[in-house]
């Protein structure tokens, strides 16, 4: 106890001496733009391309944006988990089905940690996963569409943290619960925790060829909180490392119940063990509920089904299957450098960064040598695994990633830095102040074996005084940094949407040919397409109507529709007839209990509309798509619910 | 003698080529079409340079009040000229191997010459006339209807060769690989003449 109270004095004055180091108005002065011609190395001239993409997640806004590096420009956010009115996602009547969930339809989730997938351990560019940690699900986003393709929740897991991260060959996107919880449900009191809670540990492959995900099994683990995840690479490839806290299985006050224990564990899960253990018929299969959401792009709809069994791999009955290594004061980020032997334990309680090694780990499990074991796992010594500490290199480290150059990157959130060292040597080379209070950082493949040691990205979770001030609440912000050289340089400084948990990037020449242009309108298989005007038409069914209605530049057809009713529910299935880049047609309806829909070319869409009164109601295309754009618009008459007006709709009177 | 027959043949036989390869490319390019619409000129149609090219050309027309680019069957022009050019080949290729077992004298070659020429330009003629009625005879109920300074009505023809301002568009019309290789041909074709008639000579 004694000890501990040292250690923190020297913490907390450490953290004085570094903030005084950090002090943001003097290192601003002396790393101005004019200074470092730092403003020429993010300048991208107009209509050039930036170097990488960059996608961050969007936390607590559930989507994915898509900035440039080095510039800093934003060119997209990608609806994820949650609904998105620019694009109809989650409001119209084909998207809506990819936010269902086994609550219900959940129109938001809290975004974390986008990945890319990896083929021989370096990004391809295939597709982009990310997780959604409140209701737990992972996300496929298609990277020729640029939308989410496919949504898969994950029972058994409460707060979906220790995810979305892939293997070398993207065989599984893993997904760790943070919240223990009780499995399967049931109604118990929370003090029973200890032991009756547990920790499930996914593993979700993925198919190469379609990029289809199924939950292929769950590793039940304590009831501990798993924090971070990173797959093992290279020689650990067949590995995968989770950071627990709260190993005192805390059910209250975690701040301090969980902050006891001088060091928590890095789970490793050998899920090539897990394969054979499943082959072997050691996997129970167990009964639950979870929804399954793809997009059909030949439909152009995305269909839900509700699974009801996963398979379960107990670790505490499996011999061989997980190992502890013990990792100083509630790590939280779980980092493995690019040759897969050192993996760091960002201990964010604690004054020093420890790095454990892969070869170490393997010979300890070989020897035995176990310091006991909890729920039947065994414990390694932790000076048996331990590779080496980089000492006091600052305050709050979070999360590490690597250059190609065998140095490493930490974040310090509360010393609001980042700081460089040597992987080996274990020595610090450079630190450089964020504002503020850094979270996640990233280096373009930083999560692979192939990292480009060019740029680093901090994001930071504090912004105060850096933006003109918008009021109460404010944007989050990413610094980039050059790290090129031996000392990083701050190059740009720019605010992102809601709270970006990670970031990846790619280089732009791997995915940017690939980008679709516009969907073949031919080859749509909606079932309510209309290929060309002549095919528009009305089909009421009982109190049903469903409108088959084509857009081209610069008029709907039909654009006049009389015969709709009060008390109708009036379907509206708007087909782009456009086959050109770029040339989106919008479309909204006066008094719709919903959004616009914005129909990109040769793809239908639908939206409903139930008349409340009689009258004649506009509608109008909401993209302003041609010279004509404000001519796109149309009529629709309603009369009362007992009228005789017959159904009948026209483009120009015929 | 066998030299300059050679030439005649594959002279002639170039002009099979173009039941492959385009005569004529138009490119249209604007602020909003960076990467130019396109569309090349067969003698059996018109193809676009991507796969929607025309269908965009079109749509984008219609304002103006232009017609359709026209289907093979909407031009008799689609129909007979492959015959022309099939028929011509195959008269090249007889004359060349009449020549080669000297059964006709080469002056034949430059009479095929001159007969190709003529019916070339004639091509070409009827060409501009489609051009220049493409570009002219437009729907009165048209969109939007230019004028210039002095109150005419615009004319939207793209050029026969080079290129012309349309409007926001730059047009570009060109030859291309089926024109080049054909132009080659004839050049055999002369060479073979003036081989045949060296030789024929002695």
């Amino acid at each position: 106890m004694k000890k501990r109270f040292n250690l923190l004095a020297v913490c907390s004055l450490a953290g004085i001496f570094m903030a005084g180091c950090n002090n943001p108005s003097s290192s601003n002065k002396q790393s101005g733009a004019m200074a470092t011609n730092a403003a020429e190395r993010v300048y991208v001239a107009p209509g050039e391309y930036d170097e990488y993409y960059g996608f961050f997640s969007g936390g607590f806004s559930g989507q994915l944006s898509v900035y440039g590096l080095p510039s800093g420009r934003l060119f997209k956010v990608i609806p994820v988990f949650s609904q998105d009115p620019e694009k109809a996602y989650g409001y119209s009547e084909e998207t809506k089905p990819m936010l269902m969930t086994s609550h219900g339809f959940i129109p938001w989730d809290d975004a974390h940690h986008p990945d890319i997938s990896q083929t021989d351990g370096e990004l391809d560019g295939r597709w982009i996963f990310i997780n959604g940690n409140n209701t737990p699900r992972i996300a496929r986003i298609d990277l020729e569409d640029f939308s989410t393709a496919e949504i898969i929740e994950i029972p058994n897991s409460a707060g979906n943290h220790s995810s979305s991260f892939v293997t070398e060959n993207t065989e599984y996107v893993v997904a760790g619960t943070r919240f223990s919880v009780p499995v399967p449900q049931r109604d118990i009191s929370i003090k029973e925790y200890k032991g009756n809670f547990k920790g499930t540990l996914s593993f979700i492959s993925v198919d190469q060829k379609t990029g289809d995900m199924n939950l292929s099994f769950q590793i039940m683990m304590p009831g501990f909180n798993y924090d971070l995840a990173h797959p093992g690479r290279g020689k650990s490839h067949g590995w995968f490392f989770f950071t627990t806290y709260n190993t005192e299985e805390a059910h209250s006050l975690l701040e301090v119940n969980a902050s006891q224990n001088d060091k928590d564990f890095i789970a490793a899960v050998n899920w090539k063990k897990a394969e054979e253990y499943i082959k072997a018929g050691k996997g129970k299969k167990m009964p639950t509920k979870y929804a399954h959401n793809k997009f059909d792009n030949s439909t152009h709809t995305a269909t839900s089904t509700m699974k009801e069994e996963v398979l379960i791999l107990d670790a505490s009955e499996l011999p061989g299957l997980v190992y502890l290594l013990p990792t100083p004061k509630s790590p939280h980020g779980c980092d493995v450098d690019p040759s897969g032997e050192y993996i760091v334990g960002n201990g964010k309680l604690s004054a020093n960064l420890t790095v454990h090694s892969f070869d170490k780990m393997l010979k300890a499990i070989e020897s035995k040598q176990f310091d006991g074991e909890s729920y039947g796992i065994p414990i390694l010594k932790f000076e048996d695994v331990l590779a080496g500490v980089v000492e006091q290199p600052g305050l709050g480290p979070l999360h590490t990633e690597f250059d190609d150059q065998g140095n490493a990157y930490t974040t310090f959130f509360i010393s609001s830095e980042v700081v460089k060292w040597k992987l080996g040597s274990w020595e610090v080379i450079d630190r450089k102040p964020t504002y503020y209070s850094v979270g996640h950082l990233m280096i373009p493949g930083g999560n692979s074996r192939k990292p480009d040691g060019k740029y680093l990205v901090a994001m930071n979770k504090i912004t105060k005084d850096r933006y003109l001030p918008v009021g109460p609440d404010l944007n989050h912000s990413a610094q980039l940094y050059d790290i090129s050289g031996d000392k990083m340089e701050l190059l740009l400084d720019f605010p992102t949407i809601g709270e970006p948990h990670y970031a990846a990037a790619i280089k732009a020449d791997k995915i940017m040919h690939k980008s679709r242009e516009i969907y073949k309108l031919d080859e749509n298989k909606h079932k309510y397409v209309t290929k060309s005007p002549a095919d528009a038409k009305v089909v009421r069914n009982g109190k049903e109507v469903h409108v088959y209605m084509t857009m081209i530049r610069s008029h709907f057809t039909p654009d006049n529709i009389e015969g709709i009713k009060v008390g109708d529910k009036v379907y509206f299935h708007v087909t782009n007839l456009e086959q050109d880049f770029d040339v989106p047609h919008g479309i909204s309806m006066l008094g719709a209990n919903t959004t616009e829909l914005l129909v990109t070319p040769g793809k239908t869409e639908t939206f409903v509309w139930e008349p409340k009164e009689v009258g004649v109601w506009p509608f109008y295309c909401t993209d302003f798509c041609s010279a004509l754009h404000q001519e796109m618009q149309g009529y629709v008459r309603v009369s009362l619910a007992d009228s005789n007006i017959e159904l009948s709709w026209s483009l120009d009177d015929e | 003698m066998k030299k300059a027959s050679v030439l005649m043949i594959i002279g002639s036989g170039l002009l099979f080529s173009l039941f492959f390869f385009p005569l004529w490319n138009i490119e249209l390019g604007a602020p909003q079409y960076p990467v130019p619409l396109g569309m090349n000129i067969y003698i059996d149609g018109i193809k676009g340079v991507k796969e929607f090219d025309i269908q965009n050309i079109d749509g984008l027309n219609h304002y103006i009040g232009m017609k359709t680019i026209p289907k093979p069957e909407e031009m008799w022009e689609f129909t007979v000229f492959p015959i022309v050019i099939g028929l011509m080949a195959t008269l090249g290729i007889a004359i060349g191997l009449g020549a080669f077992f000297e059964k006709i004298k080469p002056v034949f070659f430059l009479y095929w010459l001159l007969l190709m020429g003529t019916l070339g330009v004639l091509g070409m003629y009827d060409f501009n006339l489609w051009l220049l009625d493409y570009g002219r005879n437009l729907d009165p109920h048209a969109i939007m209807k230019m004028v210039d300074l002095n109150g005419n009505p615009l004319t939207y023809e793209p050029p026969l060769f080079g290129h012309r301002k349309i409007l926001n568009f730059d047009a570009y019309s060109y030859p291309h690989i089926g024109a080049y290789l054909m132009a080659l041909g004839m050049v055999f074709v002369f060479a073979a003449y003036l081989v045949g008639i060296k030789q024929y000579k002695k």
